[in-house]
């Protein structure tokens, strides 16, 4: 019993010398603080642009789906432009999701925007644009699976298309979309992971960097999964109690 | 109740979803708190006619007149003509995210027909004539059919309508709740109300419609009075179709 109280004992011992030596010793924890601010900026930042993408995108596409059989008859000048915006929607579709958000990310660091030498605002910037395409695609699933007589009696009220978009459409919307939004924020928080490609010091990165300073790899990157492990149940908590919220019309 | 000014007026009215016509030409009038009930077999083309008045439906084909304007015409607002032409459906389509009375609010503050207070004041006022003013903080879900079909029926009423277009609003109800429906429309027509009815309730379009329209295969077949539809049919289709029916 004693022996295996000393073990444990000793055991515990090595884990607190080593987070010593691992994050204490030469300040090595501020970069990883840095490292989740990094994170944070960029996850958030990339959440509000794709939600403002998505909701643009997934509105004209949908507006597209519906009006086209009416509006092909009448081919008036809004019928054009609103063609157009759909092409324009599909090949961002295509392109975005055809290819890897590291290549993404790549390009818009080495090639678009040359002069900006700081990886923050452009990974937020490519995350953004990124995650922008799968939100587009769950919003429009969720504006198809609202009810058509629920659009049908907005408009017979006499509402017109947008704002029965805006007032009776889009809110149902959300409740449906809720827990796959929340896969797509899941996704995306880890896949910021890549951003030290373009000389980010994020969460990923800062643990990566310090393992190679101390040679040590078990404390900082069991630190660095614990962290986005914690972050995404804080996520799925808080979205979990939103979606309770939001059903309060339905028992 | 009926009066000589025409509120709805079709010419030749057509619709065709792709190559199947489903309204072969439709001249009708309905005048000014007239009760207009549509009868018909299932797939006759009674509730699409129902659907292109207020253009739920585009028609392919024709002319429809509403308070004069011919709201085909594509550069008609139809927003500002829907507003005066209520709807009741068959599944109700209620707002289910909404209380009763922001179901019933919605459309005229956010359309500026009325202030928040006003809105209000009217919803709760046509709730209590139909029994359900303790109802309007509920939600759909927690209302039985009969009371869901009630509240879009105030619903629409809440614009202040013109004319309201009922698209079997009882189909989809228990049978033990039809009734108070019922009562709700017959109210409604007593007050003078303009309504054109798609339902199978003989009962209903024999004791409250002012004409019966009998459509089958995309036309009117026969119309006339309730006296002359049901107790002296003329055209073996619709003989055979009450026979059915009654």
């Amino acid at each position: 019993m004693a022996g295996i109280l000393n073990a444990l004992s000793g055991w515990f011992g090595s884990i607190a010398d080593e987070f010593r030596f691992v994050f204490i010793e030469g300040n090595r924890y501020e970069q990883m603080i840095t490292g989740f601010v990094n994170t944070l900026k960029i996850t958030f930042g990339a959440l509000i642009i794709g939600i403002a993408i998505g909701i643009i995108v997934a509105a004209v596409r949908s507006t597209y789906d519906k009006n086209r059989d009416k509006m092909r008859r009448h081919k008036g000048i809004g019928y054009f432009i609103l063609a157009f915006l759909n092409a324009v929607c599909k090949i961002y579709l295509t392109v975005i999701r055809g290819t890897p958000v590291v290549v993404q990310l790549m390009i818009s660091y080495f090639l678009i925007f040359v002069s900006v030498r700081d990886g923050v605002p452009i990974g937020i910037f490519a995350f953004g644009i990124n995650s922008g395409a799968y939100v587009a695609e769950i919003f429009r699933g969720g504006i198809m699976a609202v009810d058509n007589g629920q659009f049908e009696a907005g408009r017979s009220l006499g509402l017109n298309y947008l704002q029965t978009m805006i007032h009776i459409v889009i809110p149902q919307m959300f409740k449906t979309v809720l827990p796959t939004l929340c896969n797509e924020f899941i996704a995306l928080l880890k896949e910021t992971s890549v951003a030290g490609y373009v000389g980010v010091v994020d969460l990923t990165k800062a643990g990566n960097s310090i393992a190679g300073r101390t040679y040590s790899y078990f404390m900082p990157l069991i630190t660095v999964a614990a962290i986005y492990l914690v972050l995404v149940m804080i996520l799925t908590w808080l979205v979990g109690k939103l979606e309770r919220r939001l059903r309060t019309s339905d028992h | 109740m009926t009066t000589n000014e025409v509120l709805i007026k079709t010419e030749n009215l057509q619709k065709s979803f792709g190559k199947i016509e489903v309204l072969k030409g439709i001249n009708t009038e309905i005048k000014k708190g007239e009760v207009v009930v549509i009868i018909g077999p299932s797939g006759s083309g009674k509730s699409t006619f129902l659907r292109t008045l207020n253009l739920l439906e585009e028609p392919t084909g024709g002319h429809i007149y509403f308070e004069g304007t011919d709201i085909t015409d594509p550069k008609v607002n139809i927003n500002l003509h829907r507003q005066k032409m209520g709807m009741v459906f068959q599944q109700f389509n209620l707002f289910p995210n909404m209380t009763v009375l922001k179901n019933m609010t919605i459309a005229p503050v956010k359309l500026k027909k009325a202030t928040k207070a006003e809105a209000e004041e009217r919803a709760l006022s046509l709730l209590d004539r139909v029994g359900l003013k303790d109802r309007a903080n509920a939600y759909p879900s927690q209302l039985s059919g009969g009371q869901k079909q009630r509240v879009a029926i105030v619903r629409a009423l809440c614009m202040q309508p013109d004319v309201m277009l009922f698209d079997e609003p009882t189909s989809a109800l228990d049978p033990e709740m039809v009734g108070e429906v019922l009562d709700v429309m017959k109210a409604l027509a007593t007050d003078g109300m303009t309504m054109a009815v798609v339902t199978h309730e003989m009962g209903f379009a024999r004791e409250v419609a002012d004409r019966v329209l009998f459509i089958d295969q995309g036309i009117i077949m026969e119309e006339g009075t309730p006296e002359e539809v049901f107790s002296n049919p003329k055209s073996p289709r619709l003989k055979d179709f009450l026979g059915k029916v009654i």
